[in-house]
């Protein structure tokens, strides 16, 4: 079972290693978003402070979203989740290898982009320390949500919008905590509870997501 | 009595038409009773004055907005679990009006908001996580449109239906630690904050907010049912007889 688990997981990462520029545009697209918010509410440096943790999330939300239609589409189109779904090993299994990649290619690489942008945003080194935390805990929760919108919308007309309506509102929570673990270690009241909140999620997410994945999968390829 | 009778769409397509129209008649009498006791004999409130009879809609509509996706989440489980088609057939039908008491209840609330507390909108936890679901339903609405392959629709819908029924408290206290400005719940089993005649219009509004749900969705039911099993002998004599009589 592990052996299906890391062949699939070094596949996908050499995949998408080789279409790296692929992964460059959704890095990108997190840096432009993030930027092009001090043009539209003004350079003003306190301003910036206070909504930097928020745009940098929201723009890290949407560089996942982005992101997330890759994590099944390529291997639909070759037919090679058909096979994989007509292996023997547990669907979860190899959807958690897929996620995992994912995460590793697409989530990750905001996760160490970050600081710059925080920085960008005039944010205190020790308040950049803890965005970086809080996006590393809180985008594999993104991930592992975006991958049941991923299943759920593989191969339709429109899916990207699709994928949007769907998953967004869900991300919500994961939003507030990341975005509000900055201002509460601002304000002093401290991050434990947030950080707990969100490593909470996390497991339950990894707990549940890939099983709702691979369910998604096999009624998508039924 | 053999409830799996009514799994078959053909017995459920007849035992929804008789209700329907039962419940139809249910639901006109509990609103005019309901409206009645809102309008003319529920007294002024001391603080509010006259606006505050907006909660006779506000909160039977916010009560079945959540109903009705916890009803769908409900469905969809069964669909998934017995693989009993006229389950998801129930739950794309509510649906539409799921979305519909979501959106009149932060309609009414806005209309509310606007004299109480001097704003349409306010990024509140209440207010936002009814939004929230909203979008929801429209996730679950455009899902299931957009599938054509009406089988992987249902299970799809079905999915998301649970993925989201599961999220809803985690996203409501979320936004409840986020922000807060809504008034507390005016009604618990413990306390109750509203005068007796206001306690039973709202109660009355709701029952009729109950009885109007399950009957469109009884009726739109029966039409999923006819578009779903078209091909199937039964459903065809019956879609010629209605065509007929058009």
């Amino acid at each position: 079972m592990s052996k299906a688990f890391i062949a699939v997981l070094r596949r996908d990462l050499l995949l998408a290693w080789r279409s790296r520029a692929d992964l460059l545009v959704a890095l990108s697209f997190f840096v432009v978003v993030a930027s092009l918010f001090p043009f539209g509410v003004g350079s003003d440096p306190d301003q910036l402070r206070a909504i930097g943790p928020g745009v940098v999330w929201v723009a890290a939300l949407l560089a996942t979203l982005l992101a997330l239609p890759r994590m099944f589409s390529q291997d639909f189109d070759s037919g090679v989740l058909e096979q994989l779904l007509l292996s023997q090993e547990p669907p979860v299994v190899w959807v958690s290898a897929k996620i995992a990649a994912h995460w590793l290619s697409t989530g990750l690489p905001l996760v160490v982009v970050s600081p710059l942008l925080a920085l960008m945003y005039g944010l205190k080194p020790s308040a950049i320390e803890v965005l970086a935390l809080a996006l590393l805990i809180g985008t594999p929760i993104l991930s592992l949500i975006g991958a049941i919108g991923a299943a759920l919308t593989l191969g339709l007309r429109g899916a990207g919008s699709l994928l949007a309506l769907l998953v967004l509102p869900l991300m919500v929570p994961v939003l507030i905590f990341g975005a509000g673990s900055v201002d509460a270690w601002a304000s002093g009241i401290g991050l434990r509870a947030h950080l707990l909140l969100m490593g909470g999620g996390l497991f339950a997410a990894l707990a549940l997501a890939p099983f709702a994945s691979a369910a998604a999968l096999r009624i998508t390829m039924d | 009595m053999n409830l799996f009778k009514f799994s078959s769409p053909q017995t459920f397509y007849s035992l929804a038409g008789k209700l329907a129209p039962a419940f139809g008649v249910i639901a006109a009498v509990l609103a005019a009773i309901g409206l009645y006791i809102s309008f003319f004999v529920a007294p002024t409130d001391a603080v509010q004055g006259e606006v505050y009879r907006i909660i006779f809609i506000h909160v039977p509509a916010a009560w079945m907005s959540m109903v009705i996706y916890l009803a769908m989440a409900f469905w969809s489980a069964i669909g998934l679990g017995l693989g009993t088609r006229v389950s998801f057939y129930m739950s794309k039908a509510l649906a539409p009006t799921g979305a519909l008491f979501c959106f009149l209840a932060l309609w009414t609330g806005a209309l509310w908001g606007r004299p109480t507390w001097g704003t349409y909108w306010a990024w509140d936890a209440r207010m936002t996580s009814q939004l929230l679901l909203l979008f929801l339903y429209f996730g679950h609405i455009a899902l299931t449109n957009a599938i054509e392959d009406a089988r992987r629709a249902d299970k799809a819908g079905a999915i998301i239906a649970l993925v989201g029924a599961v999220n809803i408290p985690v996203i409501y206290f979320s936004v409840k630690w986020w922000n807060t400005l809504h008034q507390g719940s005016s009604i618990n089993l413990t306390k109750i904050s509203v005068v007796n005649t206001m306690l039973i219009g709202m109660l009355i509004m709701a029952l009729a907010a109950w009885a109007y749900s399950i009957a469109v969705a009884l009726v739109r039911v029966r039409s999923i049912i006819l578009e779903r099993e078209r091909r199937t002998e039964w459903a065809g004599v019956e879609i010629a007889a209605q065509g007929g009589r058009a």
